[in-house]
């Protein structure tokens, strides 16, 4: 249909919807509006939907009185524009107005800066043979767009070097109702780079949020300062027990796009953990939990561990607590 | 003679909190003491052309437990101004706080500039100084009062304020009680604010379980794994109902919890009339008397056609006067449970102090359907593509989460969690106005305005933006009549609120539209309003959940041309120097007075 022709449409139909007060005439003014062709409401959209005209006649409750009968949107005319911007500039001091105006108004409604220091693992590590320990934690200091993330985790066995542990520096940024991306930068405390004393830096390139299904996930790029390519995905969810006994899943996955003999990874998936933990929020800020974890190297990490004379995977058991504020 | 020292020094911590005209041992006023007669006798509401208010931090007390409070004179809820009709009144606010404070007149028709919006009506009021609100009372019924600045009035800055007609009131009544319902917590509101941002659905311990689905006994917990699995994929939660609930709210009535049971008297056979005022941050009360029908027969001080049910539900900021006739000599539960049905407050009405009626167990708790999604039309199995979705300005974004697909009308419909009650519950088509609205004028056009958010990030704003991400104004024209259209784009009830104006709801209902400064818009539904800009000058336009607002939800609606204010104005001069915000046009206004003390230095 032309829109010389839809806009003729428009008009006419415009005429024979009557506006809302006059509807009051007529106590049954809203079920006989269900009859009428269409209303100004749906032109505003552009389209003739002569497909939905019986869909409204045999709707069980019609269209509202206020649905059906709109007037059409229109800008403002003139004189709204006309006089000072801010009214209260014509009683009050222009300037301790305007002082005002940022402090008051606008930034106390909209505007937030805050924080959050989350330890989400702190565990104790039961292991064949080799007990460990675990940490991981992240905090964030930023607005609703724009924020500073700090990750930091590392684990070790009792009794031996710590075996890894990195720092990372990003700046997030929102991009959607529910991820963030995120750039930045990675430091290895461990595992140094053989025959050096300085850490492995990396860029990062992540995506964290929210995934469909309730899912938390984690995903980031590492370029390390020699060029090697890494990634790191990790996914978690939170199943209500009670509303206090919460069941955790999480899944870690880690790639490379080479081998990086100094660090024993391998190209490919190198390893992969899976890990239940079952917490109880004393208050949601504090949780002790208990768990179990499968994880397994692959490919040439498996053999550059297994040449160390370093453990390949296997089961572990999981205490540890969960606590954020 | 051990006794002696102890008193004093009780009295002594008292005054050093500040506690100006305090209303000792009870952080009361006398109307809200348990026990009251009403307000015929024994009351002391703040009444006459002169009014003072001393806004001050006093210790509140609660279920044996004691927190910080910002009140005025002392006591919270704020004192009862009671006013007439046609009278004229001066209102003198001292602040004692070490920050800005300010007093909103919900409800009221007024200057703009003495509206009381920091950075919008008036500069503030800052600490240790006093302003004078001068107006004259143009309208008669329930109101209440309330600061703008900042997180106050979480924190206990509100009172009612209740207007005598000049003429007759069309309500008869043998007695009154006034019912001021609020959400007390001893959690500092930034910290709220703080929770929520940090954890989206911080508050709600009333999540559903893995497992809930299979005990059966709740029908709400009833809902298939397929259903379940579609809420999941949107990654929303259909058990958010309220962002703060009573995991830490403390609901009161008239500054009592449930444990305290604030008494109302009467004398069986009496018609008592009760004034609603929901004066809560976040909460949204299902009310009901068991055992006693009510008639509204006012709704935000607008009289309506009286009209009887069991059971309303009261958005924040919205007034409802309703009159019960107890004829037994028995005692009967004010029951206000919140929303979400996380926590109940209850008062009591008996002929006698010390008589208790039953309070009745939290109903189960409601969950979301596909209708508060905003697919409301799919209930109807209509092929209508051309769904408001398609066609909305709004799009999915960082602060938008969501955009309702086929919003539907819904001031027809019973509120949120009420809608399989077996009793009569209010809705909005049940109310007509007594008197037609003044201005029969059909509106001209249509402004749509969409009510957007991020229940995770808990962001919320007008049309997808924040009002510190430079919104555009509400801009009209003078006696301009306009029809608002709001659409709601999120899961949440959201109380729309205009200042300095009443709009008529469109309903359509044979007997008019109802008159209200406040709409209950309901979770993907939509709701009308026609308004005539009538009172020229900038307002605020907000939703009436306080941490709402501050998160962004508020604009300002302004409207030209002015009238001859800026005449009667010398031309202002500049007081950035001092820390009053002294109005420079003091002595054009017989309203600022106060500030000539204060500041010492006007021109």
């Amino acid at each position: 249909m032309s829109r010389l022709g839809l806009l003729a449409a428009a008009c006419a139909l415009a005429v024979l919807a009557a506006p809302a007060r006059a509807q009051e005439a007529n106590p049954h003014a809203g079920h006989d509006m269900g009859q009428l062709p269409t209303s100004p409401e749906s032109m505003d959209h552009g389209q003739m939907q002569h497909g939905a005209h019986a869909g409204h006649q045999m709707m069980p409750a019609p269209m509202s009185p206020a649905e059906a009968s709109q007037p059409p949107l229109a800008p403002p005319p003139p004189e709204a524009f006309t006089g000072p911007e801010n009214a209260a500039d014509i009683v009050w001091n222009p300037k301790l107005m305007a002082r005002v105006r940022k402090t008051e108004l606008i930034d106390m409604h909209g505007r937030f800066r805050g924080s959050k220091l989350m330890v989400d693992r702190l565990e104790y590590r039961g292991q064949d043979g080799r007990d460990g320990y675990l940490w991981d934690a992240e905090g964030w200091i930023g607005g609703d767009y724009d924020k500073l993330w700090i990750k930091t985790e590392g684990e070790g066995a009792f009794e031996e070097a710590l075996e890894s542990a990195e720092v990372q520096a990003l700046w997030s940024h929102a991009i959607s109702p529910w991820f963030d991306v995120q750039a930045g930068v990675r430091y290895d405390i461990r595992p140094r780079p053989k025959g050096s004393d300085a850490g492995r830096a990396h860029a990062i390139l992540g995506l964290q949020g929210l995934a469909p299904y309730w899912l938390e996930v984690d995903a980031a790029l590492f370029l390390s300062g020699k060029g090697d390519l890494t990634a790191r995905i990790e996914a978690e969810h939170d199943m209500c027990l009670t509303n206090s006994l919460i069941l955790q899943p999480r899944a870690e996955v880690d790639l490379a796009a080479q081998n990086v003999a100094e660090t024993g990874t391998g190209s490919g998936l190198s390893s992969f953990e899976a890990g239940l933990r079952l917490r109880y929020e004393f208050i949601p800020e504090f949780a002790p939990y208990i768990g179990i974890e499968y994880a397994r190297l692959f490919g040439n990490t498996r053999d550059y561990a297994r040449a160390e004379g370093e453990d390949t995977g296997g089961w572990s058991f999981l205490v540890g607590v969960r606590t954020w504020f | 003679m051990m006794n002696i020292p102890l008193k004093r020094r009780t009295l002594l911590r008292a005054g050093a909190l500040g506690l100006a005209g305090a209303c000792l041992p009870s952080l009361l006023p006398a109307w809200a003491r348990s026990g009251t007669q009403g307000l015929t006798a024994g009351a002391s509401p703040l009444t006459g052309e002169d009014i003072h208010l001393h806004v001050g931090h006093s210790r509140f007390t609660v279920g044996g437990r004691s927190g910080h409070a910002v009140t005025l004179n002392g006591v919270l809820p704020a004192p009862l101004i009671r006013l007439r009709e046609g009278q004229k009144v001066r209102l003198h606010v001292h602040n004692g706080l070490e920050e800005d404070t300010s007093i909103h007149w919900h409800g009221l028709i007024l200057p703009f500039h003495m509206d009381g919006v920091p950075g919008i009506s008036f500069p503030g009021i800052a600490p240790k100084s006093v302003f004078t609100y001068e107006f004259p009372v143009k309208q008669s019924g329930t109101y209440w009062y309330h600061s703008h600045s900042g997180l106050q009035e979480q924190q206990g800055h509100y009172g009612p304020l209740v207007i005598d007609p000049k003429d007759a009131d069309p309500v008869h009544y043998d007695r009154e009680h006034v019912i001021v319902l609020s959400d007390w917590t001893f959690l500092h509101p930034h910290k709220i604010l703080e929770k929520v941002k940090q954890e989206g659905g911080y508050f709600n311990r009333q999540r559903q379980t893995v497992f809930g689905g299979l005990a059966g006994d709740d029908p709400e917990e009833r809902m298939t794994p397929m259903e379940r699995f579609a809420w999941g994929r949107m990654r929303m939660d259909p058990t958010d109902i309220s962002d703060v609930t009573g995991s830490i709210y403390t609901y009161l009535i008239n500054g009592h919890g449930p444990e305290e049971n604030w008494t109302g008297l009467f004398r069986p056979g009496e018609r008592v009339r009760l004034r609603f005022i929901n004066a809560s941050a976040m909460t949204i009360f299902n009310v009901r008397i068991p055992g006693l029908p009510l008639t509204i027969v006012q709704a935000d001080g607008q009289n309506v056609k009286p009209v009887e049910t069991d059971e309303f539900q009261i958005s924040v900021a919205e007034t409802y006067d309703v009159i019960v006739t107890p004829t037994e000599a028995q005692a009967h539960t004010i029951v206000a449970e919140s929303i979400d049905r996380s926590g109940l407050t209850r008062a009591t009405l008996a002929p006698r102090l010390g008589m208790e009626a039953p309070v009745p167990p939290l109903r189960p708790r409601p969950t979301l359907s596909m209708r508060d999604m905003g697919m409301g039309s799919m209930d109807h199995g209509s092929m209508d593509h051309s769904g408001h979705g398609a066609s909305s300005p709004v799009k999915i974004g960082v602060g938008v989460d969501m955009v309702a697909a086929m919003p539907v009308d819904r001031t027809a419909d019973r509120p949120l969690g009420l809608e399989n009650e077996p009793h009569r519950v209010l809705t909005y088509h049940q109310l007509t106005p007594l008197t037609p609205f003044a201005d029969m004028r059909p509106p001209t056009r249509r402004i749509d305005i969409h009510l957007t958010g991020n229940m995770e990030r808990f962001m919320w704003s007008f049309d997808g933006q924040k009002l510190n991400e430079g919104l555009e104004p509400i801009r009209l024209a003078r006696n301009e009549r306009v029809r608002v259209r709001l659409i709601n784009n999120s899961m949440m009830n959201h109380p729309i609120h205009i200042h300095g104006h009443f709009f008529e709801l469109v309903t359509g209902m044979p007997g008019g539209n109802p008159v209200k400064h406040t709409v209950n818009v309901m979770p993907g539904g939509t709701a009308s309003f026609d308004l005539t800009a009538d009172a020229p000058g900038d307002w605020a336009f907000h939703c009436h959940l306080l941490y709402h607002m501050h998160a962004g939800m508020m604009n300002v609606v302004k409207i030209r041309p002015l009238d001859d204010i800026a005449a009667a104005s010398p031309s202002p001069e500049d007081h950035s120097g001092h820390g009053a915000h002294a109005p420079p046009a003091a002595e054009a206004h017989g309203a600022h007075h106060g500030h000539h003390a204060m500041t010492g230095d006007d021109a």
